[in-house]
């Protein structure tokens, strides 16, 4: 990775999101970042864009702009996601859509438009961001959780299609983090989770970045279509 | 109009011709035949000149078109036969889209 290195990060507006732009940033890479509302700090080299990641005219002049200013994109990390924790039977059908839309078109159409700049160059990282609810099929995660899981079958699919072009495709599996999506989730539910796996602990975003860093690294060329799951969750 | 597109579609053959099998010293013509019988291109260099015949379109000749999808796949003859029959299909693309 060099100074050009270009790194498009969603969701940065807060949380693990904000956190990977001042990782990145810190490490010399350009980054651009997107989230429905304007970021609240500034860097010299990070751009933000006010957008609905599942909006595809949106979407698409974003990266437009992105080719005609940078002609390249190295890195994509599609952290952007929504949460719901609900029962089925009582989660209203505009709640399934916003999560549906967000957490698996806003994916699919970013990594759709991002491999289409990285193939030009012929080198690509997508790393998209599941959930240990996948594996752990949690109560009460029913829409939010077959969101990650059609992301994680996304992911897998894309990483056989893209590996000619030299596009690697992973998927992380963060365990709960201390951020704005888990707020409103009872203590007793989040502790059950937490007991539920290897270590027991909160993630922290310095684990995310841990993975992210590794996903990104030029020895990591031989790994796609993978899920890396955080706290032994397996 | 027609001359223009196939101008595109030139560019996009030399854009992709170091990385697609097959391109690499291709003469270009209206009647080369792309994919199909006899096609120089296999199902990925195919969805490699796709993008880059999208991505030129817009920025030459600022045309937003989707190439690829079900209404080209329901074509009596397929539009990604030879570069004639594809600048055609961009034609009519662009001539619907106008129209609608």
């Amino acid at each position: 990775m060099h100074k050009d290195t270009t790194v498009l990060i969603t969701g940065t507006r807060k949380g693990i999101g904000k956190y990977l732009v001042e990782h990145y940033i810190n490490k010399g890479f350009r980054v651009i970042g997107c989230s429905r509302n304007k970021a609240d700090y500034e860097f010299e080299k990070y751009k933000h864009y006010c957008l609905d990641i599942s909006d595809e005219t949106s979407v698409k002049n974003m990266f437009m702009e992105i080719n005609k200013k940078y002609n390249r994109l190295d890195i994509l990390i599609n952290n952007a996601g929504v949460a719901s924790m609900n029962h089925s039977l009582l989660t209203p059908l505009k709640t399934a859509h916003k999560i549906i839309d967000t957490n698996l078109i806003g994916t699919f159409l970013f990594c759709r438009e991002a491999a289409r700049l990285m193939q030009r160059n012929k080198f690509g990282r997508i790393i998209n961001f599941v959930t240990v609810a996948v594996p752990l099929k949690l109560a009460g995660e029913a829409i939010y959780s077959a969101s990650k899981a059609a992301v994680l079958n996304l992911t897998q699919i894309m990483a056989k299609e893209l590996g000619d072009m030299n596009i690697t495709v992973n998927a992380i599996g963060p365990t709960p983090v201390k951020t704005d999506l888990i707020r409103s989730i009872p203590k007793p539910k989040i502790d059950n989770l937490i007991n539920s796996q290897s270590i027991r602990r909160f993630g922290t975003f310095e684990d995310i970045s841990n993975i992210t860093d590794f996903f990104i690294k030029s020895e990591s060329d031989f790994i796609t279509g993978q899920v890396l799951y955080l706290g032994g969750v397996t | 109009m027609k001359s223009k597109v196939i101008e595109v579609i030139y560019k996009s053959i030399d854009d992709i011709k170091d990385t697609v099998s097959n391109m690499k010293d291709v003469n270009k013509s209206k009647d080369m035949v792309l994919f199909g019988n006899k096609g120089l291109l296999d199902s990925l260099g195919l969805v490699t000149l796709v993008v880059s015949v999208e991505q030129n379109l817009q920025e030459q000749l600022d045309i937003s078109v989707t190439l690829a999808d079900e209404k080209a796949m329901s074509q009596q003859v397929s539009p990604f036969k030879t570069i004639d029959t594809l600048a055609e299909y961009i034609i009519k693309l662009v001539e619907d889209k106008n129209y609608a």
